[in-house]
């Protein structure tokens, strides 16, 4: 080995360049030199798809009554099918993948400073319309009965938007990717409908308290216990397996989302297995229950009776419990736990060479998450006045996980944004019976087994247009002149 | 072995008064001795240079101090307030704990702490080779993240903080004084609200002190604070570094290739080669030892030549 440093500057601690200068934008080429290869590309691919889609396509077997397997030819299928993928090419060729084609980086510069404008006005105008919405979906649908289904999807939603900042704590904050979620979000549930619906207890509170008291002030009384049992789940749960890291962290903790449902399915004399715990006491406005009777909701306050007012009431709760979760995240963001959090996503090494006990720090954003979590499921069991294990399959975390994946960078606006859009999304794609029109796809159309797919493309553009999620910067929580939002790809993403 | 055969007639200021001390340090990495039978003292308030070839084991000596590595074996002793004396070295080191208070202070046995412990229990921080800013957070943040400890002396989810309660406001405005403090020392006011990873190079180098600074150490180990910079930041990097020893009670112990940043401030220096510790003395003595010249610094203008220009001759 050479005794001297041999070369100071091809270390790996060498100084990045500094970003070189833009290449000279190259001169654009004439048009012949642009169209003729656009021509001869698209009849490439016209001409490969054509051959590759001719087995797959072009020849298809049909039973014939109970007969022998006759074939039928389908070559203009193929050859429409050639034609549209060279169509397609020639237009991206001579537009979008012209050489010599200018990209504006201007586009992407405006739309940031249009965020940074718009950003402080986000949560605000959020919050206003959440708040009015209720209003909103009772005027414009004309009347409490037919708004049922406005109403309930904005609960729909905004459950997501609260799942979504939970989890956003965990994933994106402190940068550890849970794939099991809904273990928590089914810990909170269970642990209210158990309770709730628990013999003794009901028997207890009747002695003790006052007759029926049980029944009306069960989720008050549970969902500050539904968190906590959530949050002690995430404990144990984070214990052995926050020494992971990555992938392996991901992998035991989708195990962990399948061995709760699993032990849900199983363990039937308490959870009374698949078919789940059902009557589970419905909500109360705080001991007052949403019925006809003369001491009903209505009655005490005057008004005719609808089972509306329950939706309505059931709104405003999820809305609290969102916004409270929206409200700790912010206030923890700006403590040293929170800072922590952000910076073990950065650099883990860097945090314990200052102190910070790491495990115990990702315990914290395990076990805050998780909370949040079980109130949504205690909020959960209490709406729908039934749980099975059925609610918490793998697809639940997976759909919580892409909120906060597609909203992007910690950002709570993100989240929310994500939640509206993917939920919201997916309910709006089943009204998508005007596609049986005629001139359409015709009246044999099933628009809805199309839902998935439409859903699938739309989630993969988002992602090609926006990878870092439609909040692709990250504020800072503190500032000494100005605060400048953070661009996000300075921002890591942690996963470890 | 050259440094136990050269026996000083006074006794030098390090071992006087050690901050640390390291005893038959070695770490073995599978087959490979990175770090072998390696011992020697950093002076308290003093700037001890660990220096050596490529792969002589300085941040190996680094990573089993600040506990990221657990070395096979050794004693690292860290006295705070003062010299411990030997036999209440030898009851600690017998005895299973980590630590102890001394008559001049507290003792820590550096490997047996985990690496968050011994940054905030032992006040000893360090930088990187490669740097390791939270780059996607501000320049401010950085220096805030490291007074985490501080900040969180009462619980890490501590309800007065979750309150903002005006006992919270005080603390978090002494710490954001403190970070302003070092901000202003490494001139870097103006970009406080930048993050970053934003940062030119020599700027990266200098937040990272200032952060490990935020921890209000002891001890602070630099791990090639000087690379990649030009002439004029490595001058503004040795007037921090003096600035630092001179106005903190905070020890350096640095590696470093670049020769004038290590003639010039340090007080003692600490050659390893091949994981073996060959010499150890005063700047001046040890550019003078034979041995040193002989299997490191080459002929003696050769030295300064590599270490200026990164070119060897
Ligand atoms: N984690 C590890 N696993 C295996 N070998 C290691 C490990 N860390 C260091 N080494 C080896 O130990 C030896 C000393 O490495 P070290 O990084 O301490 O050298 P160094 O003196 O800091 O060199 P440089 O000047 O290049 O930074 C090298 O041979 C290195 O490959
Ligand atoms: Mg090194």
């Amino acid at each position: 080995m050479a005794p001297h440093r041999s070369d100071l500057w091809e270390r790996e601690d060498t100084p990045p360049e500094t970003t070189p200068a833009a290449p000279p934008v190259p001169p654009a080429p004439a048009a012949d030199a642009v169209v003729l290869p656009a021509i001869k590309d698209a009849v490439a691919s016209g001409v490969i798809t054509g051959l590759l889609l001719l087995p797959l396509v072009g020849f298809r077997a049909t039973e014939s009554g109970s007969g022998p397997l006759t074939l039928t030819y389908r070559f203009g299928l193929v050859a429409v099918f050639a034609l549209l993928v060279a169509g397609l090419r020639l237009v991206l060729n001579l537009t979008l993948w012209r050489p010599g084609r200018k990209i504006r980086d201007n586009r992407s510069a405006g739309l940031a400073a249009l965020s940074a404008k718009v950003a402080p006005a986000a949560r605000p105008a959020f919050f206003a319309l959440a708040l009015l919405y209720p209003l909103l979906a009772v005027t414009l649908s004309g009347g409490l009965s037919p708004s049922r289904y406005w109403v309930d999807l904005g609960i729909y939603i905004l459950t997501y938007v609260m799942l979504g900042w939970g989890l956003n704590i965990v994933v994106g904050l402190a940068g550890l990717l849970d794939l099991g979620y809904v273990a928590f979000y089914a810990v909170g549930a269970y642990t209210f409908a158990l309770l709730s619906t628990s013999v003794p207890l009901n028997a207890f509170f009747d002695a003790h308290v006052a007759e029926g008291f049980w029944a009306s002030w069960s989720f008050f009384v549970c969902l500050p216990m539904a968190g906590i049992l959530a949050a002690l789940w995430g404990v144990i749960l984070g214990f052995p397996v926050l020494r992971l890291r990555g992938d392996y962290l991901a992998i035991v903790t989708l195990a962990f989302g399948e061995i709760i449902r699993l032990v849900l399915i199983n363990w039937v004399s308490l959870t009374n297995g698949g078919a789940g715990i059902s009557s589970v006491p419905a909500i109360t406005f705080f001991g007052v229950p949403f019925n006809g009777n003369d001491d009903g909701f209505a009655a005490r306050f005057g008004l005719d009776y609808d089972s509306m007012h329950r939706m309505i009431f059931l709104y405003f709760i999820i809305l609290g419990l969102a916004a409270l979760t929206a409200l700790v995240t912010i206030r923890l963001r700006k403590m040293p736990v929170g800072r922590a959090w952000e910076a073990l996503r950065e650099d883990e090494i860097a945090c314990r060479s200052l102190g910070i006990n790491t495990t115990l720090t990702k315990l914290t954003a395990f076990a805050t998450g998780a909370m949040f979590g079980g109130f949504a499921g205690a909020f959960f069991a209490v709406r729908v006045r039934f749980v099975s294990p059925e609610s918490f399959t793998f697809m639940e975390s997976a759909v919580i996980l892409a909120i906060v994946v597609l909203g992007g960078m910690g950002s709570q606006m993100g989240v929310a944004a994500a939640a509206i859009l993917l939920i919201g999304g997916m309910e709006m794609l089943r009204n998508l019976s005007f596609l049986k029109a005629s001139f359409l796809f015709g009246p044999d159309f099933d628009p809805s087994l199309y839902r998935m797919l439409i859903f699938g493309f739309a989630m993969v553009a988002v992602m090609v247009w926006r990878p870092r999620g439609l909040v692709a910067n990250r504020m800072p929580t503190i500032f000494l002149k100005q605060r400048k939002a953070v661009s996000g790809a300075l921002v890591k993403e942690g996963h470890g | 072995m050259a440094a136990a055969s050269f026996t000083p007639k006074v006794p030098k200021s390090w071992d006087r008064d050690p901050l640390l001390k390291v005893d038959h340090l070695s770490m073995r990495f599978g087959g490979l001795v990175a770090v072998g039978d390696v011992s020697f003292r950093a002076g308290r308030g003093e700037v001890t240079a660990v220096i050596g070839p490529n792969g002589a084991g300085k941040t190996t000596v680094f990573n089993c101090i600040t506990g990221f590595y657990k070395p096979s074996t050794g004693r690292l002793a860290l006295m705070q307030g003062g010299p411990a004396t030997m036999a209440e070295l030898d009851a600690l080191t017998a005895g299973g704990r980590a630590w102890a208070k001394t008559a001049a202070g507290a003792t820590y046995l550096l490997e047996r702490l985990p690496d968050h412990k011994v940054s905030s229990r032992a006040k000893v921080a360090r930088t990187f080779q490669n740097i390791r800013l939270f780059s996607g957070m501000t320049v401010l943040e950085n220096l805030l993240v490291a007074q985490h400890m501080s900040l969180t002396q009462a619980g890490l989810i501590n309800p007065v903080a979750l309150l903002n309660l005006p006992s919270w406001r005080r603390k978090q405005k002494a710490a954001l004084e403190l970070a302003l403090y070092w901000l202003d020392k490494i001139g870097l006011t103006a970009r406080a609200d930048d993050p970053a990873g934003d940062l030119p190079y020599g700027d990266q180098r200098r937040l990272e002190i200032a952060r490990a600074m935020c921890t209000q150490p002891v001890l602070l180990c630099l791990d090639e604070p000087a690379a990649g910079l030009n002439p004029r930041e490595s001058h503004e990097l040795n007037t921090l570094l003096r600035a630092i020893r001179t106005e903190h009670q905070t020890s350096i112990l640095l590696i470093e290739h670049d020769m004038s940043v290590v003639m010039e401030i340090s007080d003692h220096v600490v050659v390893l080669e091949y994981g073996r510790k060959i010499a150890d003395g005063a700047p001046g003595d040890v550019r003078n030892d034979p041995k040193v010249i002989a299997s490191y610094l080459g002929v003696e203008d050769e030295a300064e030549a590599v270490a200026v220009t990164g070119v060897p001759a």
